[in-house]
Formats: C-alpha cells, structure tokens, sequence
C-alpha cells in the first residue's frame, strides 16, 4: 500500500493533467490551474519545513559548541529580525513588500546588494573557467579557443572598430553551429523529459518513493 | 471657401473598420469571442488620424450598445473575456480620431460562445504523444520479453563509484547539490534518482553524505531517498538527518552558503546534478579550487559549457534524465531508453525531410509543425 497509493496518485494526477492540456472544456481545462494553487499551498507548508530544519541545525551547532558557532548565533539573529520586520511592515502597511516599509529597506540595502556581490564574483569565475577551458591542448580545445576569442571580440565594441566583419563572424557562430548544436542538445533533452516523464507516471522509475 | 474646404478636410471623421468579424474565440474554455477587422483607411495612410478603436456590444440588433473596451490605432483584434456562454452577441466597431469623433462600422453578430472540447492546435502535439508512448511501451515490452538492449557507456555515471571510493579512501565527505529548483523540474526527480545510488554507495563505504536544499519539498524528497539508501545498504545507523538540510531559497545566498560549505568542509567529491542557472560556475569555480572530483549534469544548455569547463565529467542533458535507468540495470528500464532513441530517430528524420522539402520550397511540413 505504502508504494500503490502513491503510484496511483501519481499516474492519475499525470493523466488528468496530459487530457486537460488537450481539453480546454471545463472542469477538465482548468484542472492544472487548479493544481498549482494547491502546489503553491503545499509549497507554503513546506517553507515551515524548511524553516525548521535550518534552524534547528544552527541550534544544535550552537548548543553543541561547534566550530564557528557564532555564525550560526547571527544567523539566527538576522532570521529573527527579519521575520520581525516583514510581520511589522504586514502589520502596519498591509503588506510587507510596500515601499518604504522596514522589510523593504532591509531587502533593498541589506540582502540585494549581498546578491549583487556574489553575482559580481561570477565574472572572476568566468575568467579562471575561461583560462582552463581555453587552452589549446588538442584540436578540439584549440578550435574551442578560436571560436570563443571570435565571438569575444566580436561581442565588445572594439572588435567592431578592429574589423568590422568580427560582428558578423560572432553572429554566424552563434546563430548557425552554436544554435545547431543547442537544438540538439534541446531535442534529446526534450525526449529524455518525455520519457522520464513516461517512466515515472508508469510507475517504472519510483526512485522517488521510499 | 479654400479655407472652410481645408477645415473640413482635415477635420472630418475617419473612415470606418471594414471586413469586420465577430465569432467565438477557438480552442478555448468558452466565455470569448474574438472581433478582427480591416483597420480604417485613415490609419497609418489617408488623414491618419485614427486614435483607437472602440468595441461596442449588444444582446440585441438595434439597441443596448455599451462600450467594452478599446485598441489603439494599429490594432486588428479585440478578444472579448466578458460574455456568458449560449448568449447571442452584437458588435460594432467605433473608429475615433485625435478629436474624438468617432464612426460607426456595421453590425456584425449574433454571435455565441461556446466552450470545446478538444483544442485542435495541439493535434500535432497530440499525435507526437501517442507516437512516442508507442515506440516507448513496445520497446519496454521487448524487454520485457528479454531482448537484451545496447546502451553506450556514460562515462560520468560510471565515475560515481570512483567518486564516491576515491572521496572516502581520503576521509572526505561528499557534496550533493541538486540546485535551486523545486520537484515539478524532471531534472531534479532524475537527480533524485542518482542521489539514492550515491547515498547507497556513501552508506557502504561508511562515509559521509551531505545535500544543502533550496526547496523545502527536494528537502524532504531527498532526506526520504537518503534515509532509504541507507537502510538498503544495511547501515541505518550512520543516516543523518541533519546532513539533508535547508540552505536558503535565495539564488546567490544559496551558491555562497554552498561556497562555504566547500571551502569549510572540504569534500572529497561534488555532484552538482540537476537544474542550475548563473550559480552553476560559482559552485563549480569553487569545487575546482578545493581539489574535489566533480560530476555535474544539467539540462540548461546555457550553464553546461561552464560544467565542461570547471567538472571532471559532465552529464550533457539527457544523459542526466537517463541516470536513472543507466543506474538501475533493469531491462524495462533499458528498454524505455531504446524508445527515447527510437524516438530521437523519427525527429531526425522529420527534420532532414523537412528541411529538403522546405528548401524545395514545400512548405505544407513545416506548418503542420
């Protein structure tokens, strides 16, 4: 039972789901609708979870002593501030995103320009993973190297001001050899959604399931 | 004279829509009916005075006309979301200038909404489906009946027991990271698949399995996958709940917490498996520094060259969603990778039939797609 319950739920609910992208009459039409609402509430419930299991690490860290316990004390710290905020700012706004409100200033000067820092690093990354990538170890990497160093420059004003045919060049790679090997990518992936769908709405692939 | 002819000229009204039409709204739930008209002959030419359109509606032919909306100039279509089902319709169009004189077109209607029953516009999509479940169910019924199948190595899937080895022998845990999305990604579920075979392996080796979340739903999906690997390789007792946990749901905030977790605890392997966006290299960038082997696989074509880039091995797209049955062994599940191909097969050769038709200049394939 504990393994047929959820496959039947499963097969049912996928099935519903594949006739009602065909069927626009309702009830059937509007079914999936209808399920993401619910989805979204599970989701909801589930934020407790999440909420839960994050803290009560950090509460063990802490009351065990663990290294960089302190950490944990700020997260906690900051976890608490922040919920206190965003109840306040619904409490006395209406809503907690309202401009102006306290939670609205914290997400504006506290956690978006954290976002933007690590988004920054990205570009560093992207440097090093270049380098490695770019070395021309064999004919693969080496026409690797040449294609990417074409569309750089073809990319960046200056390229244009070198050579005015670097913009063009860059494009042909992006629009033809690049674009025939993302389709590709995208048809098998496509068909490995299809089938993997297929696998676990049959109930063949129940991985998922204890 | 000139001067009130001048006027007149430019003052007068412009010229109504013409070929207007009114009719229920097609492939839909009912409720909506679609007008699309010729646009005014003042409308971009002529006086090319025309401001917007104004739709009027009626129950009746010859009175009760309400405004229910307007299109600025440029515009050939109204959808109507307001009206009942099995009611009959009136419309007209209004066509008004910079100075709000308007004229009538004609009255087209009765016109009624009905809801249908099948959307005719996924017919393809409909066919594509039952030709697909049927390659794909006769191919698992082949091997059902034993008719052994050829799958081609994967090196990346084929590493995971190295990774996992090689991880344990220098008494490092090992970083599972499925990304930011929730369990409605298929990626995420085939993740969820590779995860049981590497929490399994973990447990026989006594080592250490740790999975920051970003759903909460993953969260308890992969908490349940873990706890059951564990107890399938018999050691129950090393399973720890606290290893599978919440992070944060936040984009960066997630890659930096990871960030952290690969610079404190120094794993031994990292498997970055499932659905990744612009976190993708910063996780990696970061396993690459601390000396971990890497296995990364995603469906994202924009984040895969920095996987290729960064990662010891790279699950390309559907190798990922074939984790699971490349894992597994079973014949049935073998078999429904063979009708993938199979499957894979038929597209190609649309495409190349498709493409000489179309360059023939036939078209009639690529509209039916």
């Amino acid at each position: 039972m504990r393994v047929r319950v959820p496959l039947a739920i499963t097969f049912i609910t996928s099935l519903v789901i594949i006739v009602g992208f065909f069927i626009p009459h309702k009830p059937i039409g509007n079914i999936q609708q209808t399920m993401l609402v619910w989805f979204s509430i599970i989701a909801g419930f589930a934020l407790l979870l999440g909420s839960y299991s994050l803290l009560r690490l950090h509460f063990r860290k802490i009351y065990g002593r663990k290294q960089g316990w302190g950490y944990s004390v700020i997260l906690i710290l900051t976890f608490i501030t922040i919920f206190s905020l965003a109840v306040y700012s619904g409490i006395k706004y209406g809503t907690a995103f309202r401009l102006g409100s306290p939670f609205m200033f914290s997400y504006t000067y506290v956690i978006i320009p954290l976002q933007s820092t690590m988004f920054a690093l990205l570009s560093f990354f992207i440097a090093s993973a270049a380098y490695r990538a770019f070395r021309a170890r064999n004919l693969e990497a080496a026409i690797l190297l040449l294609a990417g160093t074409l569309v750089m420059i073809g990319r960046v004003p200056i390229g244009n001001m070198i050579w005015q045919k670097f913009p063009v060049i860059a494009n042909w790679i992006l629009d033809w050899p690049s674009m025939a090997a993302r389709r590709g990518i995208l048809l098998g992936i496509t068909l490995g959604v299809i089938g993997t769908s297929l696998r676990i709405m049959l109930g063949i692939e129940r991985s998922y399931l204890r | 004279m000139f001067v009130i002819f001048l006027t007149f000229i430019l003052i007068s009204p412009p010229s109504p829509v013409t070929n207007l039409k009114a009719f229920d709204t097609p492939n839909d739930a009912g409720e909506s009916i679609t007008i699309t008209w010729i646009r005014s002959a003042d409308d971009g030419a002529g006086q090319n005075n025309v401001l917007r359109y104004e739709i009027f509606r009626s129950e009746k032919l010859d009175e009760g006309y309400q405004n229910i909306g307007s299109v600025p100039a440029g515009k050939t279509e109204y959808v109507d979301n307001s009206v009942k089902d099995g009611i009959e319709y009136y419309y007209y169009i209004n066509t008004v200038n910079e100075e709000n004189e308007g004229v009538k077109s004609e009255i087209v209607g009765p016109v009624i909404s009905r809801p249908q029953w099948f959307n005719r516009r996924r017919l393809n999509v409909l066919v594509a489906v039952v030709v697909l479940a049927f390659v794909f169910l006769l191919y698992i019924n082949l091997a059902k009946k034993g008719i052994s199948t050829f799958i081609r190595r994967i090196p990346g899937l084929e590493a995971i027991d190295e990774a996992v080895g090689r991880s344990t022998e220098m008494g490092k845990p090992i970083l599972y990271i499925s990304g930011l999305f929730g369990l409605q990604e298929v990626p995420v579920l085939a993740s969820l698949s590779i995860l049981r075979r590497v929490a399994k392996k973990t447990a026989e080796y006594g080592a250490r399995i740790m999975m920051p979340n970003a759903d909460p739903l993953v969260l308890t999906a992969a908490q349940e996958v873990v706890k059951e690997a564990y107890l399938e390789a018999g050691r129950p007792d090393l399973y720890k709940e606290s290893d599978i946990f919440f992070l944060t749901g936040d984009q960066f905030g997630f890659a930096a917490g990871c960030d952290g977790i690969m610079v404190r605890e120094k794993p031994g392997a990292v498997f970055l498996l499932g659905t990744f966006a612009a976190e993708a290299l910063i996780l990696a960038e970061t396993g690459y520094s601390i000396g971990a082997i890497q296995i990364a696989g995603t469906t994202s074509t924009l984040q895969l060259p920095f996987f290729v880039a960064t990662c010891d091995y790279t699950l390309i797209g559907e190798e990922l969603l074939a984790a699971a049955a490349y894992l597994s062994k079973e014949h049935v599940m073998l078999g429904s990778l063979k009708g993938e191909d199979f499957g894979k097969l038929i597209l190609i050769a649309i495409i190349v039939v498709g493409a000489i038709l179309a360059t023939l200049g036939i078209t009639w394939i690529t509209k039916i797609l």
